[in-house]
């Protein structure tokens, strides 16, 4: 057999998925639980590149360029959040607006 | 003419009750008192009024029917005998001047409207007891006095004990008007009546004599008149009575609700006459409480307490007459009992308020200089309270229910009640001496400031001190006819033999009285001071221990109970749908916990779950 | 190209641990430039050079130095993480840990469970051909994607802004002021 088996691309994508699900979950600090976010979106994406070359269509990889524009804004978004929170509370830490107990 | 003026006495404390007790605090007073004084003057008036048109029949007027079930018509009726006029005449008599004492008596209190209210609705709850022509009304009228006990007893009401005083009353003689409605009842199933008069027709015809359900009938009766008539066992509630303000203790615990129990049974004598067992335990009884009460007496120290006992014990000579069916000498101690008692309560209301609301024993003493009036009250009544021989009205009515006892060949009633006149002179004199020889036992008995005023005050004592004389006795009617004969009548050896006994046996407690507490005082104080002389003082100052009985056998049984059933186990089964409702919402409150890591998690769990589940099915299913 | 792909792809996993396991913002960062380089690397070896070298500019080039700027800009420092040492207190990553891993072994088992019987032969799909189809059937996906940049753009203007000193003192009002778009 030829080349990369595709469950070896799908597992590399799932493993970094549950690496960055697990930093999401450990993590309190803003700045890991966004750098987490992006790791998601990351190991998302290279599924979808896995699955573009595994057929052969170009497809995947405009999805992977969508993924990239979402991951885009959403750091844009996360990060401007995270100055302000940093301006009031002086602190990244996410569990210090837990007030509203939302 | 006559039932005009009966209904007019009757009418008039009501209309005098309605108006003071929906005039709010409009009326001052000055004016409350002048109606609720007036209103009963008047009713007294229309019952001379109704004596003199009294024709010697009894009378009877139906105001309107109740109500009208089939054959079961109690009607709101009126019956005017011999009876019903003498206890109309004590009732607005002596109440009339109770009152107009109690104009002076209270004085510059708080809430006038009010207690003249309570006084007139107690009036005419009262007329409508004794006058009433069926067991029904009656019983209204019953009620009607125990709650305007209830409400008087408590009508300093700031004080918290006063009220334990009066739920305490209202409590014990509700006891006592349970038995007296399963009478009732007992009465309607067999007889089918409650009218009186075709109740006392009837029962011969139904009952045979000294049959059992005659027996529980009566029993049920006299169940009512103890707790009414404060004897043993349901006496307790009539000593923490005088909670109330004296001329209240005056009217009703001494001259007029207490009697009720003996206007009762006097009243239904055909009923006790058919269960002669119940007779003579009403006797038993009576002898009971009037010796029980007598030693208590001995040791009280404050004076409306001894005033209370006393009434006590002189109920339990009532109740010793109507044992041995000399109803007729048992009414007629009722009614000089009436006129003594009043006097002397009012007499002691008099040195309470002279010496500023003081009543305990030891804090009054040597005020016979200062208080005469007061003082001569005392001894006109307590003369009376001890039957002093010719003079007194009490004499004459104590000594036709011990010649009646005598005659009954009741030997023990007879020694009781020779015992009881030993210890009525006992304590009358240690009262009498107590409170007006000897030294001021504080600063107000020093400088008393005595009653002047001559209508509201001297004028009450003085009359009630004229009624206690011979002269009262005289004023009895006598209701031979309208009482089967009593054992007295029939015979008449003895009765001289009896009189000189009796007059010993005063005039023994007399001089034992002068002979402990003038000459041999030191030795009495120290007697009482330690040992089993303590220990005895103590038990008769707490009347043979009575309360504690109760207390420690029904109250608190009765509470642990109740408690027990609080805590009502069904209702916790129910209550556990509650419980885990409330558990389970803190529960979710809880992982409301505003931690976005948390709920991170979560999903996180979720998903899991959902994938592994799939995984498995996957498995499962190929 | 096959020991290309399983070397990157182990790169990338250890630097992700890196990322997830260190106390230092800037380290992290520069673990997670690794790991996005290392991932690239997988995409040129798996034939996709457009992604790959997308991957570059935009993951590890643009967006990382807008975190790196970030944390130069906030000055943090390791201490946001010191207290309390997380890791000597395993009650705080078990739970967690063993929960992602849970979740990749059910992962894993259900993508081996599927028998895809496919392989990654490498041939290239090049940037022409992407294009295309971003550019025809995709058109209306592109005009979204733009549109969802100019909202992040606005909103990132907008929370990003520097508060009043005023009401700096009343954070109860900034939620309300994140979430305009």
């Amino acid at each position: 057999m030829n080349g990369v088996p595709m469950e070896h691309g799908l597992v590399l994508a799932a493993t970094l998925f549950s690496l960055g699900l697990a930093g999401l979950m450990l993590r309190r600090s803003m700045l890991f639980v966004l750098m987490s976010l992006e790791i998601m979106l990351n190991a998302a994406g290279l599924a979808f590149i896995v699955g573009s070359t595994a057929w052969n269509q170009p497809d995947g990889q405009a999805m992977f360029l969508l993924v990239i524009t979402l991951a885009a804004a959403e750091a844009s978004v996360g990060l401007a959040l995270m100055i302000q929170l940093y301006q009031r509370f002086h602190s990244i830490k996410l569990d210090n607006v837990s007030r509203m107990r939302g | 003419m006559m039932t005009v003026a009966t209904v007019l006495s009757c009418l008039l404390p009501l209309a005098s009750t309605l108006a003071l007790a929906f005039s709010g605090e409009r009326l001052g007073p000055r004016a409350s008192t002048l109606i609720g004084v007036g209103s009963v003057g008047l009713a007294a008036l229309a019952t001379a009024w109704a004596l003199l048109a009294y024709s010697g029949a009894s009378q009877s007027v139906t105001l309107w029917t109740w109500v009208s079930v089939g054959d079961f018509q109690p009607t709101i009726g009126l019956t005017v005998d011999r009876l019903s006029l003498v206890m109309m005449g004590i009732i607005t008599g002596v109440g009339f001047l109770i009152h107009l004492f109690a104009a002076w008596y209270m004085a510059g209190e708080a809430g006038i409207t009010r207690f003249y209210a309570w006084m007139n609705l107690f009036v005419f709850s009262m007329l409508i007891l004794v006058l009433a022509d069926n067991l029904l009304l009656l019983f209204l009228g019953w009620e009607g006095v125990g709650l305007c006990s209830y409400g008087l007893i408590g009508y300093y009401y700031q004080d918290e004990a006063n009220n334990w005083a009066a739920f305490k009353a209202f409590i014990v003689t509700r006891i006592g008007d349970v038995f007296l409605a399963l009478g009732m009842f007992l009465i309607f199933v067999e007889i089918g009546s409650l009218d009186i008069g075709q109740v006392l027709d009837q029962a011969p015809r139904v009952w045979a004599e000294g049959s059992a359900t005659a027996n529980i009938a009566a029993l049920l009766i006299l169940g009512g008149a103890l707790g009414k008539s404060a004897q043993v066992p349901l006496h307790t509630w009539l000593p923490d009575a005088m909670a109330g303000p004296t001329p209240v203790s005056a009217l009703i615990h001494a001259a007029t609700m207490v009697t009720a129990g003996v206007y009762l049974i006097a009243r239904l004598n055909g009923l006790f006459l058919l269960a002669p067992d119940v007779l003579l335990l009403v006797g038993v009884i009576g002898a009971v409480s009037l010796l029980l009460a007598g030693f208590a007496a001995l040791a009280q120290t404050d004076i409306k307490r001894v005033l209370a006992y006393s009434t006590m014990s002189q109920i339990g000579y009532m109740f010793v007459a109507l044992g041995v069916g000399a109803f007729d000498a048992a009414i007629f101690h009722l009614t000089t009992h009436a006129f003594f008692k009043a006097l002397l309560f009012l007499s002691a209301g008099s040195v309470i308020i002279s010496c500023h609301h003081e009543q305990e024993m030891g804090k009054l003493g040597g005020l016979w200089r200062q208080l005469p009036v007061a003082y001569a009250g005392f001894l006109v009544g307590g003369a009376a309270l001890v039957a002093l021989p010719l003079v007194s009205a009490g004499f004459f009515s104590k000594d036709e229910i011990l010649w009646q006892t005598m005659a009954a060949d009741r030997a023990g009633l007879l020694i009781a009640g020779l015992l009881g006149a030993v210890l009525t002179g006992l304590y009358t004199v240690r009262l009498i001496l107590g409170i007006f020889h000897g030294e001021p036992g504080s600063h107000h008995a020093r400088h008393p400031e005595p009653g002047k005023n001559l209508f509201t005050h001297h004028l009450p004592l003085i009359v009630l001190a004229v009624l206690s004389t011979f002269l009262g006795a005289w004023l009895y009617p006598g209701l031979g006819e309208l009482f089967p004969a009593a054992p007295g009548e029939a015979a008449d050896t003895g009765h001289t033999l009896l009189q000189v006994l009796a007059t010993g046996a005063v005039i023994a407690g007399l001089a034992l009285a002068g002979w402990l507490f003038l000459m041999r005082r030191q030795w009495l104080h120290s007697v009482v001071e330690k040992g089993a002389g303590a220990r005895c003082w103590t038990l008769l100052n707490r009347a043979w221990g009575f309360d504690a009985l109760f207390k420690w056998g029904l109250v608190r049984p009765w509470q642990w109970l109740v408690h027990g059933l609080r805590c009502d186990f069904i209702n916790r089964g129910m209550n556990l749908l509650a419980l885990i409702a409330r558990v389970g919402n803190a529960g979710l409150v809880r992982t409301q916990n505003g931690r976005v890591r948390t709920y991170a998690c979560v999903m996180v769990l979720g998903v899991t779950v959902i994938l592994i589940s799939l995984v498995l099915t996957r498995g499962g299913g190929t | 190209m096959e020991l290309a792909f399983y070397l990157s792809g182990l790169v990338a996993v250890l630097a992700t641990v890196g990322v997830i396991t260190g106390t230092s913002p800037v380290h992290s960062v520069v673990y997670l430039i690794v790991s996005l380089i290392a991932v690239a690397l997988v995409f040129f070896a798996l034939g996709a050079p457009f992604a790959g070298v997308l991957e570059i500019i935009i993951y590890a080039g643009a967006i990382m130095v807008l975190f790196v700027f970030v944390v130069m800009m906030l000055n943090l420092r390791a201490d946001a993480e010191r207290t309390p040492p997380l890791w000597r207190q395993p009650i705080y990553w078990l739970g967690p840990s063993l929960l992602a891993l849970a979740l990749l072994a059910a992962l894993v088992a259900l993508i081996t469970a599927g028998d895809i019987e496919m392989a990654i032969d490498g041939e290239l799909i090049t940037a022409r051909a992407i294009g295309l189809t971003l550019f025809g059937p995709w058109l209306m996906v592109v005009e979204l994607s733009a549109i969802l940049l100019l909202a992040a753009l606005v909103t990132a203007s907008h929370v990003g802004r520097r508060s009043d000193p005023g009401h700096s003192s009343t954070p109860r009002n900034a939620p309300n002021r994140g979430d305009t778009p």
